[in-house]
């Protein structure tokens, strides 16, 4: 039964194929608190979105911002006692580490037990993702 | 603070023109033990011959002693040691690290790892810092200084690693680039956004006649086979430049011919008699440039 949240977080404007992305990112996979998420609500922005609402939980703007390469129009509502308190958008951080995979089939990342580091360019419509090993730009579709 | 150099872009221009002036001072006079009682390990995952021996050299005219290997299938690397252990261990010995290794961006990571600085002698296709700075050394030799030079690079553009680099470096200098390169092998468009973003102009041409009057450095490269993943795609362009002396008559005096060897095809023997032929002594350069990094890296110039 889904019953609306009384304390929390809530990722809205996610775009839909994404949710699980946004859920391995934010560490929620093992999570024991309760997670209710839709996928395919009809959005105007997004044609179909998707949505988390997390309870009793709460996240440094930091672990919120590394979801900014794969759900750049996201909304995150913080939610005390029923009502949102919060309302926040996300920034896109200079580095992202330990998400993206480097799609140089060549790049150390790929070989070894190396954390991958990019730097993020943004032209305005596209990220993309400058590689600190190689130096190769990996685009932010089909990142997974 | 370690320094290392790892890309061509760790370096601002003082730095670059430092090294150079150093490398003047070390052509000089190339036997000078300032380093004595060093250790420093040349470790190569990969072949090379010019590279690892000019290194290899350098380190000893400068009274250091080498450790190292130029094939990884005698180390624990084939019993599966990661590159960062043998990192780890190797900077627990030595006072600097070279190193080769096919995999792009290895020399960035050993570099993060290691306690000591970590030159990059080339990481797969991304990097080779020193090779460019020889070539801007055997450039600022033949033409007196590096400023508003005319440069045309040619062959392939794409995989050739030392075209990029240089023309990383060069940008400091306000040059003119000339590309000449088969459509299969075009320099990648990020490159020429850099340059766009830099105001620096360039042409593109398919014919190696048409820019040979204009340029005051021609940069031949191979057409590296071990680069490509379609071996129809080599066959087809594997011989499509071919520079002969009848063809140097209308060049300019002071243009000279470099390039980063080994080369096949694209130069005739005909063209070492010329005075236009520069790539020896380009190589010769290699071991002042390497003695003048390592000398500068350690803090001892």
């Amino acid at each position: 039964m889904v019953s609306a949240l009384e304390n929390g977080t809530v990722l809205d404007h996610i775009p839909a194929g994404n949710v699980f992305k946004v859920l391995e990112i934010l560490g929620l996979m093992g999570e024991k608190n309760r997670i209710t998420i839709g996928i395919n609500l009809d959005s105007k922005y997004l044609g179909k979105k998707g949505i988390i609402k997390i309870e009793d939980k709460f996240f440094r703007d930091d672990e919120l911002n590394k979801l900014a390469i794969i759900a750049p129009k996201a909304t995150v509502n913080i939610i005390r006692d029923f009502r949102v308190v919060e309302k926040k958008k996300l920034t896109m951080p200079e580095e992202i580490e330990g998400i993206a995979r480097c799609m140089n089939p060549k790049c150390i990342t790929n070989h070894q037990p190396v954390k991958t580091r990019f730097k993020t360019i943004d032209n305005g419509n596209e990220i993309s993702l400058l590689c600190h090993y190689c130096e190769k730009i990996t685009d932010v579709k089909g990142l997974y | 603070m370690k320094k290392s150099l790892i890309s061509i872009r760790d370096f601002s221009k003082e730095e670059i023109l430092h090294v150079l002036e150093v490398a003047k001072e070390f052509e000089k006079n190339r036997v000078q033990n300032i380093l004595e009682g060093k250790v420093i390990a040349c470790i190569f995952f990969e072949p090379s011959t010019r590279t690892r021996l000019s290194f290899e050299t350098a380190v000893n005219r400068l009274g250091a002693k080498v450790i190292g290997f130029s094939d990884a299938t005698n180390t624990s690397v084939s019993k599966g040691e990661t590159l960062k252990d043998t990192i780890k261990m190797v900077s627990n010995y030595v006072d600097m690290i070279i190193m080769r290794h096919p995999l792009e961006g290895s020399s960035r990571y050993a570099s993060e790892v290691a306690s000591v600085p970590v030159v990059n002698a080339g990481d797969g296709a991304n990097q080779h810092p020193s090779q460019t700075l020889l070539d801007l050394y055997s450039i600022m030799q033949t033409q007196g200084h590096l400023d508003g030079l005319t440069i045309n690079m040619v062959g392939d553009l794409k995989y050739g690693r030392t075209t990029h680099s240089l023309l990383q470096a060069m940008s400091h200098f306000s040059p003119n680039f000339i590309f000449t390169a088969p459509d299969e092998l075009k320099m990648p468009v990020e490159y020429k956004d850099f340059l766009k973003e830099k105001g620096i102009p360039y042409k593109e041409t398919l014919s190696l006649e048409e820019h040979l009057n204009d340029c005051d450095i021609l940069y031949m490269t191979r057409v590296q086979q071990e680069r490509f993943t379609d071996p129809m795609e080599y066959e087809r362009v594997k011989d499509v430049y071919r520079l002969e002396a009848s063809m140097l008559s209308g060049v300019k005096p002071n243009m000279k011919v470099l390039h980063p060897l080994p080369r096949v095809n694209e130069i005739d023997q005909d063209v070492d008699e010329t005075p236009y032929a520069y790539y020896f002594k380009q190589a010769e350069n290699g071991l002042y440039v390497r003695m003048s990094i390592i000398a500068y890296l350690l803090g001892y110039r």
